[in-house]
């Protein structure tokens, strides 16, 4: 559940699972504070809004990045979680607009986006934004034209998802650093133009 | 630590279904862990593409490793809900499918 007054139970319980897991021998508390580190260490939507520019700026690497999204991470030097999930990168357009969910948990590229917010990991939106996803982006400020095509992609798997927002209309003449500063992790994630 | 086994769509030569496809997703609400969200489970829907071969997730957690071919498969709002015009896509192992 969302909410301050909530965590402290959720956190006792992530506690005993992580107990429960070291005394059967399956991790370390060493093993899991190295996994975390490495994670928060670089995971920023600044990663994701640095591929996103790119994307912008060179149509060669825009199509590298539709082809194959890990690699192109890997191009910029961005890694694909500890574990390597499968990055699917999603092109807007002017007929199509993606936004992604998990609704079974809320699974996340971390590392192009840095921790989830909490409202991707509440029950409303994981339930709603399958159900009713024109109403949950009007919601975050978002309206969309009535023609324009809303695909939702559930991270069920282990792939895991990027949007690829639409370019400002005034993309020409800025350079690749100010076009990632127009990226917000909300773009990158759907619930936003960018 | 559980290991997964990662592919490419490339060792899918076994794969039983081919983008363009017509899928169910099983109507089953099976005990214990799933990958196969509930919100799918006996509608139609279109593969679009081989993800890739990972371990069914159901196994993986019996202590077994069986790996078999992942889908991406669409489904359309109006299947899913009675109404709307978007698409919901995710991917649904091949145990979790059938024939359409």
């Amino acid at each position: 559940m969302s909410g301050g007054h909530a965590e402290l139970p959720v956190a006792a319980r992530v506690r005993a699972l992580e107990e429960r897991m070291i005394a059967a021998g399956l991790t370390t508390d060493a093993e899991l504070e190295e996994i975390l580190a490495g994670v928060y260490a670089s995971a920023s939507p600044v990663n994701g809004a640095r591929m996103v520019a790119r994307a912008w700026t060179d149509p060669a690497y825009r199509d590298r990045l539709l082809a194959d999204g890990n690699a192109a991470a890997a191009e910029l030097g961005f890694a694909a979680g500890a574990r390597g999930y499968l990055l699917k990168v999603v092109e807007n357009t002017p007929a199509v607009h993606n936004v992604i969910v998990c609704t079974l948990c809320s699974c996340y590229p971390t590392s192009l986006l840095g921790p989830s917010p909490s409202w991707y990991k509440s029950f409303a939106y994981r339930s709603r934004v399958v159900r009713e996803p024109r109403a949950v982006l009007a919601e975050f400020g978002l309206e969309l034209p009535e023609d324009t095509q809303i695909r939702v992609w559930d991270a069920n798997s282990e792939t895991r998802y990027l949007v690829l927002p639409l370019p400002p209309e005034s993309a020409d003449g800025l350079d690749e650093d100010a076009l990632a500063s127009l990226v917000s992790r909300n773009g990158l994630i759907g619930t936003a133009a960018r | 630590m559980v290991t997964r086994v990662t592919g490419t769509a490339g060792t899918t030569g076994m794969a039983r279904f081919a983008a363009g496809d017509r899928v169910r997703a099983r109507p089953a609400d099976p005990d214990g862990h799933t990958r196969l969200p509930g919100y799918v489970r006996g509608h139609v829907g279109e593969v679009l593409e081989v993800r890739a071969t990972w371990a069914l997730p159901d196994e993986t957690v019996r202590g077994v490793s069986r790996p078999e071919p992942v889908y991406a498969v669409r489904f359309g709002a109006a299947e899913l809900w009675g109404s709307g015009r978007h698409s919901v896509i995710l991917d649904l192992w091949e145990s979790y499918l059938e024939d359409a």
